[in-house]
């Protein structure tokens, strides 16, 4: 899985979707400080959201039952800005999210994710909006977010989604797992670092 | 065309490019602390790695770290166990960790700069998204995750696709009682919160240029507030001048060969930009968040901005701001009745922001419902502080004088907001509950403008006390 140290390919998420709203929502809300300490990940998923949950009272995308089960987040603007805490994506992988559906992703999120094989890709406001109202309207329906084909497939039609390039390769191609990817590149790492002034004290 | 810092920096530090299409850089400065490398030194273990070059990571203790008292066992049991796990960590690896004993020990972007580890023409990373404090001394410098943490111990290196570069320039003379911190927020209210996206920001302009070193720590530190992974500022005469001398900085003949070599990583003349913005420096106002996000911002003299006055596609986010802040959009910033008043922080914890906040506690005395924390950014920013006796001042104004982390910016210390308080405090994020409480409230300025607002109980222009 997403913690394992071989990486396997994410070529396509399939399942129902969960629709939260809301623009620059924050790593803090995600998963606010108190929960950060810890020296494992391991029970961060009940926590996802706690705050935002308590103050809706119920009324939260993640406590609703009629998104039991999502696997797909949508989401808005600019999501998991802030703090650059990996706990953010691990706490929703391991509250069942596996892609995420935004009009955009802050940028050390959208790594952390990547580095955890879960996908982000980014559609415009307009066609986010039709796939929430969708969702909404019937969230019994399957989501497929499609890296390789760069689609979103929804009761809606079949719609295009962006992700960089770079990503969506390490994705697709199982190279997602970076440490495994660095480590290759072997002595060739020594030999750059030599040739740094201050790695040889000037 | 010539090239941008960014551009020599990265392709001093490329070791090769991958099939990804991302460029494998070598980190030639690797910082950690306790919240975001236990999970990746585990993962080290569990793939059977060790740490490649442990001779360039750092560690100090600064989130989790009390500011009453740094006694050991510290008193909430869980902090306790991630020290032992950051002492256990570095030690089997062999990294030096600056902890409270050895007297070294602070926020993790106020101590790198002051040991003389931040260094100009340098990729640093950190699991910290404030990393873009660096970038002040013109290096190169962003937050990871604690995958990509676990990637630096074991290769010394990330894989990271290029950014472009936007240059901010801000130039004129900033008004008295304006700071960097001021001019951070301003870019930020310019450019907005996901503005920075798939860029890096090089500050420039006469105003910048004119800035110390520790001011322009303050503009970086901000940069991923505006959405921006990194931010740097060319190395000048001031950037050498701030590093001769310190512990890690080379020395002698060896220190004039790093000088030629830092000037000559500096952004050519002719350097091709992506993008250019300019501020006027001369129309910056002492600024005041009034929002849950950094961006959401005004001029002290200005009000609340007006839901309709706002465009169709943001007023939900303002209207959400407004309703969790429970101010009025409409009304003046100036006369927000606060009930904390936090100086401090990896953005204003360094000693110049404290000079400044004491000149301003030296007009008064805290308003009696007005309760205050002071934390020095480091232990050494600490004891500069009491040898030019500002704790003294701090304290005969009644602010209450604490020991060095980053208590109150993000509350993983005992120091957190209770209920609604209202904080009008000097770091960085003003997420709705980020300083302990979920119903907490923040107020970003600057230092100074925090001590005036302590001193009279409400949101108050530090021109009108300096």
């Amino acid at each position: 899985m997403a913690s394992g140290s071989v990486a396997e390919p994410r070529v396509r998420v399939a399942g129902r979707g969960c629709v939260l709203r809301g623009d620059d929502i924050d790593t803090d809300r995600i998963i606010p400080a108190r929960f950060l300490r810890c020296v494992t990940f391991d029970g961060l998923g009940e926590h996802a959201f706690e705050d935002d949950r308590q103050q809706a009272k119920g009324d939260h995308p993640l406590d609703d039952e009629r998104f039991d089960g999502a696997r797909v987040l949508l989401v808005g603007r600019n999501f998991g800005c802030g703090s650059s805490r990996e706990h953010a994506p691990q706490a929703l992988w391991r509250r069942g999210f596996e892609a995420f559906v935004g009009e955009s992703f802050a940028e050390i999120f959208f790594g952390n994710c990547v580095a955890l094989g879960l996908p982000c890709v980014t559609l415009s406001r307009s066609v986010l909006e039709e796939a929430m109202d969708s969702v909404e309207l019937e969230p019994g329906q399957e989501l497929v977010v499609d890296l390789e084909a760069r689609t979103l497939r929804y009761r809606g039609g079949t719609r295009p989604v962006e992700i960089p390039d770079g990503a969506r390769r390490q994705l697709v191609e199982g190279s997602w797992n970076a440490t495994a990817v660095l480590l290759e590149a072997g002595s060739a790492i020594d030999a750059r670092a030599r040739e740094l002034p201050y790695v040889s004290g000037f | 065309m010539g090239k941008t810092l960014l551009d020599k920096v990265w392709d001093a530090h490329a070791v090769r490019e991958l099939a990804s299409g991302q460029t494998q850089l070598f980190i030639g400065l690797h910082l950690i602390h306790e919240v975001t490398s236990p999970q990746a030194f585990a993962s080290l273990r569990e793939i059977g790695a060790k740490v490649r070059f442990p001779e360039r990571t750092f560690a100090t203790v600064d989130h989790i770290i009390p500011t009453d008292s740094q006694a050991r066992p510290l008193a909430d049991s869980l902090a306790e166990e991630m020290l032992v796990a950051l002492e256990r960590n570095t030690g089997e690896a062999g990294i030096r960790l600056f902890d409270p004993p050895g007297g070294q020990q602070g926020i993790v972007h106020v101590i790198g700069p002051e040991l003389g580890l931040t260094q100009p023409g340098m990729t640093i990373a950190c699991g910290d998204s404030h990393t873009s404090t660096h970038g002040a001394f013109g290096a190169v410098a962003f937050g990871i995750g604690t995958s990509q943490v676990r990637d630096v111990l074991a290769t010394q290196c990330l894989a990271l696709a290029r950014p472009q570069v936007r240059r901010v320039g801000v130039n004129g003379k900033l008004g008295a009682g304006v700071y960097a911190k001021d001019v951070i927020l301003a870019i930020i209210r310019r450019l907005g919160v996901k503005g920075g996206i798939g860029y890096a920001y090089e500050y420039a302009g006469s105003a910048i240029e004119a800035m110390t070193l520790e001011e322009r720590m303050t503009v970086c530190n901000m940069s991923i507030e505006g959405g921006a992974r990194c931010g740097y500022i060319n190395p000048d005469e001031t950037t050498f001048d701030y590093l001769r001398g310190r512990s890690f900085a080379p020395e002698g003949e060896a220190f004039e060969r790093a000088c030629a070599w830092w000037r000559g990583m500096a952004s050519d003349a002719d350097a091709d930009y992506a993008d250019r913005v300019e501020l006027d420096a001369a129309a910056i106002a002492p600024t005041v968040t009034w929002g849950i996000n950094p961006g959401q911002s005004v001029g002290v003299d200005e009000c609340i901005p007006q839901l309709e006055d706002a465009p169709f596609e943001d007023r939900a986010g303002l209207e959400e701001a407004a309703k969790f802040m429970g101010l009025c959009p409409g009304a003046p910033i100036a006369g927000t009745r606060i009930d904390v008043a936090f100086i401090g922080s990896c953005t204003n914890g360094r000693i110049s922001d404290l000079r400044e906040a004491a000149r301003v506690a030296k007009t008064g005395r805290v308003a009696p419902h007005v309760r205050t924390l002071v934390v020095p950014g480091s232990q050494e920013v600490a004891r500069q502080a009491e040898a030019e006796g500002l704790p003294d001042v701090f304290r005969a104004a009644g602010f209450d004088w604490r020991e060095a982390g980053c208590s109150m910016c993000l509350a993983m210390n005992p120091d957190k907001l209770a209920g609604r308080e209202l904080c009008a405090s000097s770091s960085n994020r003003n997420f709705k509950g980020r300083q302990g409480s979920p119903e907490g409230r923040t107020l970003l300025m600057s230092p100074a403008m925090v001590a005036a607002a302590a001193i009279r109980g409400q949101v108050s222009d530090v021109r009108e006390v300096l």
